[in-house]
């Protein structure tokens, strides 16, 4: 009886919520309704102010200032990477979005499944690698960045121990790792990359202590693959140095931040609705051996770098030249002979590993100290 | 100080006037809250208690969020009411769901009609087992059942963490943390509907919540068993009295709660995500004692609290998807939510009065 009551008035309240309720955002949408395109965003966390999802929200933001009334976009944020994230994904098909970005690894099966029901419907799934013709993948080359990171690295350590948090032993975080060596072993090969594995891709608390116990070891330079600015006010403290990780850090760190791999995913986004709008969207020609029917990095300014800083003019100018040489094609990250840490050779001199090759990696190039766990 | 003497004859009136008043305060604080931060209240509302409900394919999508939730706080109801309190249906949700789903994966020539029971069974026995440990280190040695069955929630997340990583990580998944599919058997289909095909994700695993409730009403209310539940929940003394075994009692409630958490596991895998992941729980164990709480230990009770939850979840979305008001607002208004319901609970159960003992 108590039960019935209580939905009774549960129901009572929400008529008269109906009734209050004057479709204010309903009426708005419908003056626009015949030329805006809806575009939904489906957020892994609440965006905050730094890491992963606050890049999304960037990106999200440069797309609404770049097309103003010409879309509509819809944010779910805080949606878990399971039936949940099935559920919402569907939602916003139904509500008539037709492009859906997605913006977490876990979501790929979420969004495989829905994209089968929604066939008109365009999704865009983040860092996955499973596709569809109505879902296409998108990825940053995040190791770019990190190869800037190993040569000012190199250039600033006076201890030559690298300090490197890494999130999940998976070829995504160990390319970065062999990018960042690369880089390292351009200006100096004196210097080693110890990592530590934080399994986890956001705790500030393993984050911090991982932080710490590199700075005990030696470590004067930290670097990270995982998401918080943890590592960074370690660093503060201190007084060593280190890099952030997806968007500008320094606002936590401001004197031991050299720069952070800022996430640019602003272009994506546009070229991706632009190519619907146009009536031109695909899902590209990407092989279905690696991540990203759009992989951009430097050179589609998906990736970028903030502002250097707490750093010698020079190495200023030698990672700019660096940055602007990798941008050009100039440099070759991954150019044979690529040697593992155990002496064997994985690149003959005069090759180059192809995309295919970087997400294979299972191995630390020369300059990681120890070996993949697993 | 303040004093809580339990009401010698709770007030009839009260009983339904409480919740009432709860929710209704709710709405109102929720709505200066929302009108505050510049979102019309009426609106969200709207879109937190109705939306769920204004179409067939939605309020499906409220029972299949629900349906872990009610089959957990089912098991959860026979400790709670025996006064032992398992913390940990989270760990035993993952057990359950881990060792059911490694067995569909290992054994793929299993793949038979009978290899989802099969897993059921097995994800009843693996929810079972990570209760067992808790209850024999209760009942043996007498270490605290809330703290052991926390901890093991931890234990459980780090393993299927290590196995999906590890030893049954797809080699097809770029060193990405997923199993292999679960072969056809092992899945548990989405329920068509004549003439309208699928219900958002509706699917065969809910109707096992019209079956386990009514079971675990009849084993609190007709048996023996819940007799002596009820018994060792409301006056240990007399458990000892009465000739009942309280060790045995403690021991039985663990493991049942314990199996209907891994049941909910394998469920809400094979249902919804036809593969292992890191993470599969996202904290259905610990919501459900609050389901359990708001549904007063009651089978019937839960159903409904479930499904609040569930509203009120899937109600947050929608407010954000049509109106942009951000997760952590209407999180807030879900715990004003909770804040009020309890309370009401209490203060019609309890008198409240300020003592000063000095005097």
């Amino acid at each position: 009886m108590k039960k019935i009551l209580i939905l009774i008035s549960i129901i009572i309240i929400g008529i008269l919520a109906y009734l209050f309720n004057e479709n204010k955002t309903e009426t708005k949408i419908s003056k626009d309704i015949s030329t805006s395109t809806k575009v939904g965003f489906v957020y892994l966390t609440t965006p905050g102010d730094h890491g992963w999802t606050y890049a999304h929200e960037l990106g999200k933001q440069k797309v609404k200032n770049h097309f103003g009334k010409k879309i509509i976009t819809t944010i779910v944020e805080n949606v878990p990477e399971g039936p949940d994230a099935i559920r919402v994904i569907r939602e916003l098909a139904q509500q008539g979005n037709e492009i859906i970005f997605t913006t977490s690894f876990g979501y790929m099966e979420p969004t495989l499944k829905v994209a089968k029901e929604f066939p008109n419907v365009k999704f865009e799934h983040m860092t996955g690698y499973k596709r569809t013709p109505n879902l296409a993948t998108g990825n940053i080359r995040f190791y770019e960045g990190r190869y800037v990171q190993g040569v000012v690295a190199g250039l600033m350590t006076k201890t030559n121990k690298i300090g490197y948090i890494g999130a999940y032993p998976i070829s995504e975080v160990i390319m970065g790792i062999n990018a960042f060596a690369q880089g390292l072993k351009s200006v100096n090969d004196k210097a080693s990359i110890s990592v530590i594995w934080a399994n986890t891709w956001y705790d500030p608390v393993k984050e911090a202590d991982a932080a710490k116990v590199h700075i005990a070891e030696g470590a004067d330079i930290l670097a990270q693959h995982t998401d918080s600015p943890a590592m960074l006010q370690i660093a503060e403290q201190n007084g060593v140095f280190g890099f952030g990780q997806s968007t500008d850090m320094s606002a936590f760190a401001p004197k031991s931040q050299l720069f952070a791999s800022v996430n640019n995913w602003g272009p994506y986004y546009i070229e991706k609705i632009e190519a619907l709008r146009n009536g031109k969207w695909n899902t590209g020609e990407a092989p279905d051996h690696w991540a990203g029917n759009k992989w951009g990095g430097f050179s589609t300014e998906m990736l970028e770098l903030s502002e250097f800083k707490n750093m010698p003019e020079d190495v200023i100018k030698k990672a700019e030249e660096v940055m602007n040489e990798i941008k050009s094609g100039k440099l070759k990250i991954f150019a044979g002979p690529l040697i593992d840490n155990n002496g064997k050779e994985i690149l003959p001199a005069g090759k180059e590993m192809d995309d295919g090759g970087l997400w294979g990696m299972n191995y630390y190039l020369q300059g990681v100290d120890g070996k993949i766990p697993g | 100080m303040i004093v809580f003497t339990p009401r010698n004859k709770p007030s009839k009136n009260w009983i339904f006037l409480a919740p009432t008043l709860s929710i209704i305060l709710t709405v109102i604080l929720g709505g200066f809250i929302f009108a505050f931060l510049g979102y019309n209240p009426g609106e969200t509302l709207y879109h937190i208690f109705i939306s769920p409900f204004t179409r067939i394919d939605r309020i499906s999508d409220v029972f299949v969020k629900a349906c872990p939730l009610i089959i957990i706080g089912t098991g959860l109801i026979f400790c709670f009411k025996a006064n032992v309190w398992n913390i940990g249906a989270e760990g035993q949700f993952i057990i359950g769901a881990l060792l059911a789903g490694s067995f569909g994966l290992l054994f793929p020539e299993m793949d038979t009609k009978f290899l989802l029971l099969i897993m059921i069974f097995i994800g009843f026995l693996g929810g079972a087992l990570w209760a067992f440990i808790p209850a024999i280190l209760k009942t043996k040695l007498n270490v605290n059942e809330i703290l052991v069955s926390l901890m093991l929630v931890y234990i459980a997340m780090l393993l299927i963490d290590f196995v999906v990583r590890g030893p049954l990580r797809d080699p097809m998944s770029f060193g990405f943390p997923l199993t292999k599919a679960y072969p056809e058997g092992a899945l548990i289909n989405k329920i068509p509907i004549p003439g309208i095909g699928f219900l958002g994700q509706l699917h065969y695993g809910v109707i096992s919540v019209f079956i386990l409730v009514p079971i675990a009403w009849v084993i609190i209310n007709k048996t023996l068993l819940g007799f002596q539940i009820k018994v060792l929940g409301s006056a240990p003394k007399a458990t000892s009295f009465a000739g009942f075994k309280e060790k045995r009692i403690t021991m039985i409630v663990l493991l049942l709660s314990g199996g209907l958490a891994g049941i909910a596991g394998v469920i809400e895998v094979s249902a919804n995500m036809g593969q292992l992941q890191p993470e599969i729980s996202f904290g259905y164990g610990f919501t459900a004692i609050i389901v359990v709480f708001l549904g007063r230990l009651n089978p019937i009770g839960i159903i409904l609290a479930g499904i609040i939850i569930a509203t009120v979840k899937l109600g947050a979305d929608n407010a954000q998807m049509a109106i942009g008001i951000p997760k952590v607002v209407t999180g807030l208004f879900e715990g004003i939510l909770l804040f009020f319901l309890l309370t009401g609970e209490t203060l019609q159960k309890y008198q409240i009065a300020w003592k000063n003992y000095r005097s």
